[in-house]
């Protein structure tokens, strides 16, 4: 089975003449039906491998194949109508909707976006109910929406355009902490639905934890560990991906305090450890 | 149906009507505004038929004070300041309308392209802007009349030439922040082509800030012809037009009625329109839409979860 | 646990908008703060939670009307003028927000600002407030503290702001902390170091904390007593392990299993979540 996306020794740098290295080298790939998570903490270089994926940002090297085609970055042409089937969700859901236009206009871009590849058409109610909203919000402008109720209509978008790939980049950590793990785990259930493969952007392990087949965890640009999400949960190998799962607060009402690293970034975190990868 | 009850739905129908009107509009700079140049423009266009006499006919007794048979007096050469001021407000109001209407026109579409497609576009469109931005605003404009030959629709060409660059600019700069939003890179990765993405998801979402910028710049474009008109450079004798009856009114400088109308008529345009445009920045704010369109919403809670904590 | 509390809190409201318009935003907050405790205050965004702990200080814009009683020992804070307010603002109540750059100057050296602060309320010679400084920032374990004095808040690291903030919050005893978001800024490596920090200033200093955080990790990791907002009142409270482990309210329930955490017990269930739906409380009717 070919792979649906492919990232090889991906590399994005940021500025001029000495450039910042975001990204370092990763390598990667999302199946259909699968959810694969890239977890890292601020700065990691996880939300540039998203933009990198979808063409947002040009790779200073390596290479970024969907359905084995190179992904042009995103310039002044139209997107290719094969490309349309590569969606993406956005961390501020804000700025993700046009603030002028109706959420059923916007849902309709979606669902244009399928037809004009060829695929089935659909009515945007029928977004809103798979995204758990009520079809009266259709007729709203975005400012009328909450912040939650803002992303469940982005979600919709994306995925009225029948997509084969979701690249989600922090498409919940914006939302009230209770309604996190329940868009998480219904924008799993979509995706999979839909055939569709996700590359889930997050900070969050332990929601990952939840809706991930596969994990890869990101550290200052390289993936450090990798494999499927319970045997990193429940074995990690990497000195990183230990105080990761350490660090984590439980809300077990014991009054347990998380571990917390001995230094801030020590060097071990940055250490190769061939085995942590890969894992199955 | 009782009178009582006709009195309610009266009164239903009144506060419908005000709760469709933005908050913005009920303050009293706005309604000024707002009747001031509403007032203004209807003389603009409706002075011919009700002036009492010809605003250029000389058949009136010279430098009479206010009063008399002229309302506001006569001017030097016997004409009637009233009926020239009504006639002024016909010459340069529209003028100046068109005068922004244009230089927006040309500045949205060169600041536009500019910003959207960026690169060596964007470099010689801006260094243009530059070139004209780099001169004194009324000076170039009194040498762009000047050498074009004085008259008004000369002063109106060169005040679109020494005004649109600020539009380009706005404009650009608003494309450049807009076009790396994630909606518009949304729309991209929905295979817009880039001109739809700039007419669907960028222009509609700077037309707010320009159409501000545009109405506050009415009453710049008000003076600037009436200045031009002043120095002699756009409005020719006999036309009544205020700038150039400002000038006239220095060779008689005892009789101030010839001078201190058309520029109170100035003073209130210029104001009236700049209430205006500021009336409508705030109407613009989408933070001020909220309050008036959540009238409507049921489900009040969801919102108030939003922004409620600050 | 019985002891007095520092600073007791009745039936406080909070309203904004106009005086025949107000939008009440918290009604009728109760609240004691006690020594050596951290006192959490839990709630989504909009439950008012930041506002009731801005109130006490009196840090709301002026279009705020607030009622009811916010005592610190003997004195009642609300009503008080700006003068003495500031006196009891830094000196007796300190806050640590979520954001540590909105508590540090951009232009100013960490020393300068930690000297100034401490010397403002104690009146102490430069010397002294400078080695003071440096107990506090080896206190709040930024590393080698007598450089760190000579450096701007940008050369530090979002953690070591966080510390520095805490630092400047300690520098003149206070009895009370408000912690309004501590840690959300930071990364979860980050915020475990910082948390650690809280807790044990808070039983070495006898402080008073009142932490408020939508992180329920957070939360159970340090809250001693735990109270729940919603819409602007407390719908539950009492000791953390009492809240976490047999909540009363049927709004403290819905937000515990909403957690990650929660129902996870088997590979298979992932994504069961979705299926629930109170899970999504955005889901209208």
């Amino acid at each position: 089975m070919s792979d649906l996306l492919q990232v090889q020794d991906l590399v994005v740098e940021y500025g001029g003449r000495t450039p910042v290295r975001a990204v370092d080298g990763i390598s990667l790939d999302v199946r259909a039906g699968e959810v694969v998570a890239l977890v890292g903490e601020s700065g990691c270089g996880k939300s540039s491998t998203a933009r990198a994926v979808v063409g947002m940002e040009k790779p200073a090297d390596g290479q970024v194949r969907y359905h084995g085609r190179s992904v042009p970055p995103l310039g002044l042409r139209t997107r290719d109508v094969a490309l349309t089937a590569m969606q993406m969700v956005f961390q501020d859901p804000n700025s993700s909707l046009n603030p002028r236009k109706r959420v059923a206009a916007q849902i309709a871009d979606g669902i244009a976006a399928a037809r004009a590849r060829g695929a089935e058409g659909s009515k945007p109610d029928y977004w809103l109910d798979q995204v758990g909203l009520a079809p009266d919000l259709a007729a709203r402008y975005p400012h009328q929406l909450s912040g939650g109720q803002r992303q469940r209509v982005a979600i919709a978008r994306s995925i009225a355009a029948r997509p084969d790939l979701i690249v989600a980049d922090e498409p919940i950590s914006a939302l009230d902490a209770s309604s996190q793990a329940g868009v998480a785990a219904m924008m799993r259930r979509l995706c999979l639905d839909a055939g569709a493969g996700m590359l889930f952007i997050s900070h969050d392990l332990s929601v990952v934890r939840q809706i991930a087949d596969r994990t890869a965890v990101m550290y200052r640009g390289r993936i450090v560990e990798s494999g499927a999400t319970e045997v990193i949960w429940n074995d990690p190998l990497h000195p990183y991906t230990r105080a990761l799962l350490a660090a984590i607060p439980r809300a077990d009402g014991k009054g347990d305090l998380p571990q917390a690293p001995a230094a801030e970034a020590p060097p071990e975190w940055a250490s190769e450890v061939p085995e942590a990868l890969q894992r199955v | 149906m009782s009178v009582g009850e006709g009195g309610v739905k009266q009164r239903r129908i009144r506060r419908a009507v005000f709760a469709r009107i933005p908050r913005a509009w009920l303050t009293p700079l706005a309604i000024i505004g707002l009747v001031v140049a509403l007032a203004w423009i209807v003389v603009a266009f409706t002075a011919s038929s009700f002036i009492p006499f010809s605003p250029t006919e000389q058949s009136l007794p010279r430098l009479q004070p206010p009063g008399g048979e002229a309302l506001l007096g006569t001017d030097g050469l016997g004409r009637d300041v009233f009926s020239r001021l009504m006639a002024g407000a016909g010459v340069t109001i529209p003028l100046a309308l068109l005068l922004v209407a244009v230089s927006t026109l040309v500045g949205v579409i060169v600041g536009a392209v500019a910003g959207f497609f960026g690169r060596w576009v964007d470099e010689t469109l801006m260094r243009l802007t530059d070139l004209v931005m780099a001169f004194p605003t009324v000076i170039l404009a009194m040498v762009i009349a000047a050498s074009l030959g004085p008259s008004l629709f000369n002063a109106v060409i060169a005040g679109i030439v020494v005004s649109w660059p600020q539009y380009a600019r706005v404009t650009r700069s608003l494309v450049l922040s807009l076009r790396t939003q994630n909606y518009v890179v949304a729309g991209r990765l929905l295979g817009y082509s880039p001109l739809r993405s700039l007419l669907r998801d960028i222009l509609p979402n700077i037309a707010g800030p320009v159409l501000v910028l545009a109405a506050l710049d009415i009453g710049t474009a008000i003076l600037l012809l009436s200045g031009l008109s002043f120095l002699g450079l756009g409005a020719q004798p006999p036309t009544a037009e205020w700038g150039s009856m400002i000038s006239e009114a220095m060779r008689n400088f005892d009789s101030w009625w010839i001078g201190v109308f058309p520029g109170l008529a100035i003073l209130t345009v210029v104001m009236a329109f700049n209430f205006l445009g500021d009336s409508l920045r705030d109407i613009l704010d989408p933070t001020s839409q909220t309050e008036r369109e959540s009238t409507g919403v049921t489900h009040a809670p969801a919102q108030a979860s939003d922004g409620g904590e600050r | 646990m019985t002891a007095a509390p520092v600073l007791s809190i009745r039936g406080l409201t909070v309203a904004f908008g106009t005086r025949k318009r107000p939008t009440p935003i918290v009604h009728g907050v109760d609240m004691d703060l006690l020594p050596g405790r951290v006192q959490g205050l839990a709630g989504e965004s909009g439950s008012g939670k930041t506002v009731t702990a801005m109130s006490v200080l009196g840090l709301l814009p002026r279009t705020a009307q607030v009622g009811g009683s916010v005592r610190l020992g003997e004195t009642e804070l609300l009503g008080l003028g700006r003068r003495e307010l500031n006196r009891v603002r830094g000196r007796r109540i300190a806050m640590v927000f979520q954001d540590p750059s909105a508590s540090l100057h951009p232009q100013l050296t960490v020393g300068h600002q930690l000297t100034d602060h401490v010397r403002t309320h104690l009146k102490v010679s430069k010397a002294h407030a400078r080695e003071r400084a440096v107990e506090l920032l080896e206190r709040v374990h930024v590393p080698d503290p007598a450089e760190a004095l000579g450096r701007y808040p940008h050369q530090f690291s979002g953690g070591q702001r966080q510390r520095i903030a805490i630092a400047i919050a300690l520098a003149c005893e206070p009895e009370v902390v408000l912690a309004d978001e501590p840690t959300t800024a930071l990364d979860v490596t980050v915020q475990a170091g910082i948390l650690h920090l809280l807790r044990d200033l808070a039983l070495e200093r006898e402080l008073a904390v009142l932490l408020v955080t939508h992180d329920l990790g957070v939360m159970s990791a340090i809250a001693d007593d735990v109270a729940v907002m919603r819409h602007g009142e407390i719908v539950e409270r009492g000791p953390r392990e009492q809240i976490f482990t047999k909540p009363q309210h049927p709004y403290t329930r819905e937000l515990l299993t909403a957690l990650p955490e929660s129902d996870f017990t088997d590979p298979g269930a992932r994504g069961s979540l979705a299926g629930q739906g109170l899970l999504d409380p955005e889901v209208e009717e």
